[in-house]
C-alpha cells in the first residue's frame, strides 16, 4: 500500500510556501495512488502549525516535538524520520525542493535505504509505477525519471511547480512522533544577511534591467547602465554576475537574492534557470534579450528578442530615447 | 596525527588541513544543444568538457584553507578516461594529487551511487575535510556531498558561503538560506562541506603550475579497489533512471521580435510604449 509523507518546513508559526505546494503535491500523489497523505512536522511548540495541517485532507499529521528539534539541523531531523520511517514504512516521502530540505533528504534516502528523486517539476503514472519529471542542464532540458531504487521513494518539490490553492482542505488528527532519535549535529551561531554594507532594495523598483551571465564581463556593462538610464530602471543581476563580481551582491535577484515584481523587468543574457525565476516571473512586463531561441526565460516573457545582447541594447537604448523625445 | 607540510602562518587556523575535494567533468551547454541518438541524454560529442561550476569554487576554498593551515588537496573524480582532463587542470591550480575514479562499473550512476563510491575512495585515507560542489551543472542532484557525508558518518552542511577553521576541531560554517541571508554554524570536524558558487574568486592557473601538474600523480582506482561491489556502484547501484529527456514546452511564450538588431530594438521600444506604457 501506498503511504505518502508530506514533510512540512516551517517557520515562526507558519508553513513554508513550498511546504503548502508540497502538501497540494503529495495529496495528488497519494490519490495516484490511492491513498490519501500524511503529513509529518518536526519541531518544538508547533501546536500552530500542526493545527494548520489538520485544515488538510490528510489520514493523519505526525508531530515530533522536542527542544532538539527547535532548531532545524540534518542531524535532527534525519534521525528522527529515519526512525520514525522504519516505525511506520511510508512508500513516498514529498518534501519542499528548499534550501533546508534539499540538505538533509539525501542523507535521509542514504540512511533508510531508500530511492532519491530531487527536483521534480510534475509526475505522472503509468503501468510500472510513477514517472517523474525534473530539470537537467540549468533547466535547458527536462529528464522523465523513475527510481529504481528501494522504497521509501523521497521527492523534493520544485517552487511554482504545484498551486497551494490545490491542496485539498478537510481535517486531519494530530498525533505524536518519537523524537528521541534526533542527533543535533551542529551548532548554530545566528543569521545575518548575505551582502554587506547597505543593501539596495530593488523591490520597490517599477523597472528593471536584469543582467546575466551573458552580458559577458564587469567590463561590458556600459551599454545596459545606459539603456537602465533611459528607462529610469534599477540594474539587478543573476547570481554569476554576482559570483563573478561585476556586481555586488545586493543586485542579485532569486531564490538566494530579492524577490521582485516590477511592472517592466528586462533580462539581458539571462537564461531563466528556475532559481532565477522564482525572483522575478512575479513582474509585471517581462522582456527578454538573448542569443538562444530556446533560452527557457523566453517561457516567461512577453516579448523576446532572439539576439546578441551587444548588438540589441544600444539600439534598444537609442529607440527609446527617440520614443521618448518623439512623446515630448 | 597530520604531517605538516609547509610552516603554518601561526594565526587562528593552525591545525594542516587535509582536504579532499570532489570534482565533476560536465558538459559545456553554452549554445545549441542536441539530444542523444537514444533521447536519454544530450549528445555531448562535440561538447567541450569542463570542470563543474561550484567546484571550482571549492577547489580554490579548499586551496585557500590548506594554504593557511599548511595542508595538502587531493581532487576525487569519477568518470570516463576524459575526466583525467579536468583532474589535471586541478592539479595546474595548486591541488597535490589526484585520485580517479575509473571504471565502467561506475557508469551511469546519480546521487546516491556516485556518492557511495567517492566515499569509499575518501575513506582510504585520512581527512579533516571533504569539499564539493553544492550542485552539478548536468544533472543537479545538489545531493552528492551529502551522501559522501552519510556514508563517511560526518556532518556536513550545504550551500557554504564560508568557512573558518577553528582550534579544537571544529569549524565556522556560513550557510545561505533563502531570502538574501546567511546562517552561520559551528560543526565538528571531520565534516563535509558542500561549496556554493560564489564563496571566493577562483584563481587561475599559472604557466609554472601547469608545468608542475604534468608531474603530478593521478591515480586510478577501479571499484574492485575500493571494495565496492559492482552493482552498488553507477547506474546499477543507482535509485534514478533517466528514461528520456526533451526541451522544455514554452509555457506561454513570447512574442518574438523579429528582424536585424536595429528593427526589433525598435519594435521593442515600440511595444513598451503603447501597450506596456513604461516609456
Ligand atoms: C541553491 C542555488 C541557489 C541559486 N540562487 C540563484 C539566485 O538567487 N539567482 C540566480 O539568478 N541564480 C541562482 N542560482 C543559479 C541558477 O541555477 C543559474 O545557474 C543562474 O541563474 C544562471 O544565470 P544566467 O542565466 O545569468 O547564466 P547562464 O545560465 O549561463 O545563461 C547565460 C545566457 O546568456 C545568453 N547569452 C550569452 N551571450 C549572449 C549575448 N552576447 N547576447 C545575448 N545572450 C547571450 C546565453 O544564451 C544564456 O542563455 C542558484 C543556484 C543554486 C544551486
Ligand atoms: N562524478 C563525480 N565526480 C566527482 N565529484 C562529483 C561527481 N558527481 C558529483 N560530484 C560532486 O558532488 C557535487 C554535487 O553534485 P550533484 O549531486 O550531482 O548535484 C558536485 O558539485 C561535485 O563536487
Amino acid at each position: 500500500m501506498a503511504k505518502v509523507w508530506i514533510v512540512v518546513q516551517h517557520r515562526d508559526g507558519k508553513l513554508h510556501r513550498m511546504s503548502r505546494e508540497a502538501v497540494a503535491a503529495g495529496q495528488a500523489l497519494a490519490a495516484a495512488l490511492g491513498g490519501r497523505g500524511e503529513a509529518v512536522l518536526l519541531g518544538s511548540g508547533v501546536d500552530a502549525v500542526a493545527a494548520a495541517l489538520a485544515g488538510y485532507d490528510l489520514d493523519a499529521v505526525h508531530v515530533a516535538d522536542a527542544p532538539a528539534l527547535a532548531d532545524y539541523t540534518p542531524g535532527g531531523y534525519a534521525g528522527v524520520l529515519a526512525a520514525a520511517v522504519a516505525a511506520h514504512g511510508p512508500s513516498h516521502l514529498v518534501f519542499a525542493h528548499t534550501y533546508q530540505s534539499v540538505e538533509y533528504m539525501a542523507r535521509l534516502a542514504h540512511d533508510v535505504g531508500g530511492s532519491l528523486v530531487p527536483e521534480i517539476v510534475s509526475f505522472e503514472g503509468d503501468s510500472e509505477g510513477i514517472v517523474w519529471t525534473r530539470p537537467v542542464l540549468g533547466g535547458k532540458l527536462t529528464a522523465r525519471v523513475r527510481a529504481t531504487g528501494p522504497s521509501p521513494v523521497l521527492v523534493s518539490v520544485q517552487s511554482g511547480s504545484f498551486a497551494a490553492d490545490d491542496a485539498v482542505a478537510g481535517s486531519a488528527e494530530p498525533c505524536p512522533l518519537d523524537a528521541s532519535a534526533a542527533a543535533v549535529d551542529r551548532e548554530i551561531l545566528g543569521v545575518e544577511a548575505a551582502a554587506e554594507g547597505e543593501q539596495i532594495d530593488l523591490t520597490a523598483a517599477e523597472i528593471i534591467v536584469a543582467v546575466g551571465r551573458g552580458v559577458g564581463g564587469a567590463d561590458k556593462m556600459g551599454a545596459v547602465e545606459e539603456l537602465a538610464k533611459a528607462l529610469g530602471a534599477e540594474i539587478g543581476a543573476s547570481r554569476p554576475v554576482i559570483d563573478g563580481g561585476w556586481l555586488e551582491r545586493d543586485r542579485q535577484i532569486g531564490s538566494s537574492g530579492q524577490t521582485v515584481a516590477p511592472k517592466l523587468y528586462v533580462a539581458l543574457g539571462i537564461s531563466g534557470a528556475i532559481q532565477h525565476l522564482v525572483g522575478m516571473k512575479g513582474s509585471g512586463t517581462i522582456v527578454a534579450i538573448n542569443k538562444d531561441a530556446g533560452a527557457p526565460i523566453f517561457g516567461v516573457a512577453r516579448y523576446g528578442i532572439a539576439g546578441d545582447l551587444h548588438e540589441v541594447v544600444p539600439e534598444l537604448t537609442a529607440a527609446i530615447l527617440a520614443a521618448k523625445e518623439a512623446a515630448g | 596525527m597530520l604531517a605538516v607540510r609547509g610552516e603554518p602562518p601561526g594565526d587562528q587556523e593552525s591545525a594542516a588541513m587535509r582536504i579532499a575535494v570532489c570534482v565533476k567533468q560536465v558538459p559545456d551547454t553554452e549554445g545549441r544543444l542536441r539530444l542523444a541518438a537514444d533521447g536519454r541524454w544530450i549528445d555531448d560529442e562535440e561538447l567541450q568538457m569542463v570542470v563543474n561550476e561550484s567546484d571550482e569554487y571549492a577547489l580554490e576554498e579548499a586551496l585557500q584553507i590548506a594554504e593557511r593551515t599548511g595542508g595538502e588537496v587531493v581532487v576525487f573524480g569519477l568518470g570516463p578516461a576524459r575526466v583525467a582532463e579536468a583532474l589535471r587542470k586541478c592539479l595546474a591550480l595548486g591541488a597535490a594529487r589526484a585520485v580517479h575514479l575509473l571504471d565502467d562499473a561506475f557508469a551511469g550512476g546519480d546521487a546516491m551511487s556516485t556518492g557511495r563510491a567517492l566515499a569509499a575512495a575518501v575513506a582510504r585515507e585520512e581527512f579533516d575535510l571533504v569539499l564539493t560542489g553544492s550542485q552539478s551543472d548536468d544533472d543537479g542532484f545538489g545531493a552528492t556531498g551529502s551522501v559522501v557525508a552519510a556514508c563517511l558518518g560526518w556532518p556536513h552542511a550545504w550551500l557554504v558561503m564560508g568557512v573558518e577553521i577553528e582550534d579544537g576541531g571544529t569549524a565556522k560554517v556560513t550557510r545561505e538560506m533563502e531570502s538574501g541571508m546567511n546562517e552561520v554554524l559551528r560543526l565538528r570536524l571531520p565534516a563535509v562541506l558542500e561549496i556554493q558558487a560564489g564563496i571566493n574568486n577562483p584563481r587561475y592557473a599559472s604557466l609554472k603550475g601547469i608545468m608542475q601538474a604534468k608531474r603530478k600523480e593521478i591515480a586510478a582506482v577501479a571499484a574492485a579497489d575500493l571494495g565496492l561491489d559492482p552493482g552498488a556502484v553507477g547506474a546499477a547501484g543507482a535509485t534514478l533512471e533517466v528514461l528520456s529527456v526533451a526541451f522544455p514546452a514554452a509555457v506561454g511564450g513570447a512574442q518574438m521580435l523579429e528582424g536585424d538588431a536595429a528593427t526589433a530594438a525598435k519594435a521593442l521600444a515600440e511595444a513598451l510604449q503603447k501597450e506596456v506604457g513604461v516609456i
